[in-house]
């Protein structure tokens, strides 16, 4: 195609009247084609991201049901949501209580595993495959199985507990313990971060760990000097793949509280929703609630905006500090 | 003045516009509100129509749905019902929402008349009613109440569920009682006495479970015994207004103290799920519970050597008058709009809802009260000893249900949360703590706005 424009403006004489409109057919024709490669994923983008979130915030100042039409209100949704809805705190507070506890659990955890697991030699393959294979059970499935294991009266776990002579704790029927027992499920759960983790250690050179050595650093300097920095990046994807992970928290606070409760498969059952005292009541799981439920579809939009503003606020303050340090880090380097 | 492409304040307005944009398109996409039109009439002998009926039936009761269609079709050769079960509240709304709906709806929760009935998505079905003469009186008010909203009739009910009292006849006998309670300080009492505890006061086996929220241990459920009203007659909440709640929740609270609220929530968290064969009452560890009518079927089924009997619900102790109360709620049936057959949907709708051998045939096969005063004493009901308590709770002038909300049942989510914190011990003022519920309760239904 470029030989074909080249012979034509060799031919028509003189050649700068004609050189930039032809040099400017050809950039949009490759405009097109660009187009025309990325239209797929442009669609995609549009139908199912660009739409339905302009849609959401334009139904958040309405008054729409779902099933009716929807009705301009303001900013009547966010009234209600800071001063009006009685739930919306708790259920703020157990997803913040989530982001902070879970992300730093599961990174520590992850990063403890995979030291753990980076140091074994013999049987390697087994103990991943084994660390790993919970991340593959469907999360009702490993919920259901984790809320029978724990439960108070007929679980294993206090069983046990009772032969060691402790009364065991009520687990997901106690308030103040269902997050924490939320907490051990994801652990245990949490194989793909602990892969990805190890990756990163195995992929630390190891001339730094032998020089290091030579030097006299001990296991925890060559840790805290050289393990930690090289593989920051990752964890710094985990603690935002955590965040997210933790502010949309959803299905396994909801079979939880539904199964420990005594009211698994019980029709209109957003009764025990939250059980026990709304401690497993997260701010998705309300916002579902409040859309599919109560019919409050635009004040469940109000509250999809206020989430995604959240999430993006954290994501991007993370992303920002993590540039800042790569920057730092190649100017120092 | 032209905006330049990149300037801020370009920049500023292009976000706005997008939102603009979205809306005109959202509001375009959003279904309208359908108003009730003169009803559609029945097809032609000659005119061959298939009805689809959508229902959360599965198994064998998807069967015996299947039974009642196909009689239905032998006398109606022109309708093929195609009957698809699985389908829960959720599926139904998405339908009506996408466009593409059953011709009928069948659903399990009453929940949601208020807006299928105020939104228009199941349709009016008055002018129907209207037109063929339907004797609406066969029909308990109170089942009439949970089928229509604010005078719009979108439901027909098909086939209920009452609440009343079960008993182990095994530990009355052991107990040396005779009969079961008519009141709830027998009730009490009796659940005392039938209690069975370890010195550490460890529950072996419970006379009663006091604990709301847990199996049907449902404010909705409970309400009727002490003729507690949920909304007052201007419609506002009237938890804190009417004294019968405050009765309630004492009597409750006096219940759970007895027990200790950490050895309840210990003896219950051992207990089997709610519909699962070691359900409290039927693994023989819950001596008296609150439960709808179905629960004859599970025991039937489940705990086959389990000597049990029934009763109605006791009643407040001021109330006796009204032994014989009990709480109703049940399946309901509409024609969603958008339904392409709606004059056939509605044929079907009238057989399964008043045909009396149709409903009589549907209660035996699912084991659930009929709901026409005909079909409930017809004596082609074949059903167990245990079930006759239940039909004359049906029967009662003091059968209650709950009112039709545009909340859906958030206003019983709120009000077990409430008495949730109640029996916790959280709340202390009781008479505070419910005009703060009704305060939530009405915020919330002004936020829908109609």
């Amino acid at each position: 195609m470029t030989a074909t424009i080249t012979e034509v403006s060799a031919v028509d004489s003189p050649l700068t009247t004609d050189e930039p409109s032809a040099r400017l057919r050809s950039k949009s024709r490759n405009r097109l084609w660009v187009l025309a490669f990325l239209a797929p994923w442009l669609v995609g983008f549009a139908v199912f991201f660009a739409y339905p979130l302009l849609a959401t915030v334009y139904f958040s100042f309405t008054n729409y049901n779902g099933l009716s039409t929807a009705d301009w209100v303001g900013l009547r949704n966010y009234a209600y949501l800071f001063t009006g809805d009685p739930l919306v705190r708790t259920a703020a507070y157990n997803t913040l209580w989530l982001v902070v506890v879970l992300t730093v659990l599961r990174v520590a955890f992850t990063l403890g595993v995979a030291s753990v697991l980076a140091r074994i030699r013999r049987g390697a393959g087994l103990l991943r495959t084994l660390v790993y294979l919970p991340a593959l059970a469907p999360p009702v499935a490993a919920t259901l199985t984790f809320v029978f294991l724990f439960n108070p009266g007929t679980g294993p776990v206090n069983t046990v507990l009772g032969w060691l002579g402790i009364s065991g704790p009520l687990w997901f029927n106690d308030p103040a313990l269902a997050k924490p027992a939320l907490t051990l499920l994801t652990l245990w759960g949490s194989g793909e971060l602990t892969i990805i983790v190890l990756a990163a250690i195995l992929d630390v050179p190891a001339d730094l760990y032998e020089a290091a050595a030579l030097d006299g650093a001990g296991p925890w300097q060559r840790f805290r000097a050289i393990t930690l920095p090289t593989i920051a990046p990752v964890l710094v994807f985990g603690v935002v793949n955590s965040i997210i992970f933790a502010l949309q928290y959803f299905t396994q606070a909801v079979v939880a509280g539904s199964v420990a409760s005594g009211s698994a498969n019980m029709v209109g059952n957003s009764q025990i929703l939250g059980y026990p005292s709304n401690s497993t009541l997260t701010f998705p799981a309300w916002l579902y609630q409040q859309g599919f439920k109560a019919y409050h579809m635009g004040y469940a939009s109000a509250m999809a905006v206020l989430l995604f503003v959240v999430s993006f606020a954290f994501t991007a303050v993370l992303l920002r500090r993590l540039r800042g340090g790569a920057r730092v880090e190649g100017v120092t380097g | 003045m032209r905006p330049v492409p990149g300037s801020p304040r370009t920049r500023h307005r292009t976000p706005l516009l997008l939102v603009a944009a979205a809306g005109v398109l959202a509001t375009a996409c959003t279904a309208g509100g359908g108003q009730a039109t003169d009803p559609a009439g029945a097809p032609a002998a000659d005119q061959q129509v298939t009805v689809t009926v959508w229902s959360d039936y599965t198994d064998r009761e998807l069967g015996v749905l299947q039974q009642a269609l196909d009689a239905f079709h032998a006398s109606h050769p022109n309708i093929t019902i195609t009957n698809q079960g699985g389908q829960d509240d959720d599926k139904i709304t998405q339908s009506i929402r996408g466009g593409n709906p059953p011709d009928v709806a069948i659903s399990f929760a009453t929940d949601n008349i208020g807006q299928f009935c105020s939104s228009g998505a199941w349709q009016d079905l008055g002018p129907y009613v209207g037109r063929d003469n339907v004797d609406l009186t066969q029909i308990p008010p109170a089942v009439l109440d949970y089928t229509e909203f604010n005078g719009v009739r979108c439901a027909m009910p098909m086939l209920a569920d009452v609440y009343g009292l079960y008993y182990n006849r095994d530990m009355f006998e052991r107990a040396g009682i005779t009969a079961p309670p008519r009141t709830m300080s027998e009730l009490a009492d009796y659940a005392k006495r039938l209690t069975v505890r370890d010195p550490d006061g460890t529950i072996q086996v419970a006379g009663f479970i006091p604990q709301l929220g847990f199996y049907a241990n449902h404010p909705q459920f409970w309400a009727p015994q002490w003729g507690a009203r949920w909304v007052d007659d201007a419609g506002n909440s009237s938890l804190a207004t009417d004294p019968a709640w405050r009765e309630l929740f004492t009597w409750q609270k006096e219940l759970v103290d007895f027990y200790g609220w950490d050895n309840l929530q210990r003896f219950t968290s051992g207990l089997g799920q709610e519909y699962s064969a070691d359900q409290g009452f039927q693994a023989g560890r819950v001596a008296m519970a609150i439960d709808g009518e179905f629960r004859t079927a599970f025991l039937a089924e489940q705990a086959p050597n389990l000597r049990y009997g029934t009763a109605p619900a006791p009643v407040a102790d001021a109330r006796k008058d009204t032994y014989g109360a009990g709480a109703v709620t049940g399946t309901v049936i509409g024609i969603p709009r958008g339904a392409r057959n709606a004059g056939a949907a509605w044929e079907v709708v009238k057989y399964l809802t008043t045909d009396t051998g149709a409903v009589v045939n549907l209660a035996n096969g699912l084991h659930n009260v009929p709901t026409t005063r005909a079909a409930s004493t017809s004596p082609d009901l074949k059903l167990p000893e245990q079930f006759g308590p239940f039909l004359e709770v049906f029967a009662s002038p003091y059968l209650a249900s709950t009112p039709t909300s545009t909340i859906g049942d958030q206003y019983i989510k709120f009000t077990e949360d409430f008495a949730n914190s109640w029996q916790t011990g959280q709340v202390t003022d009781l008479a505070a703590g419910l005009a703060q519920l009704d305060d939530q309760i009405n915020q919330a239904k002004q936020l829908g706005g109609r």
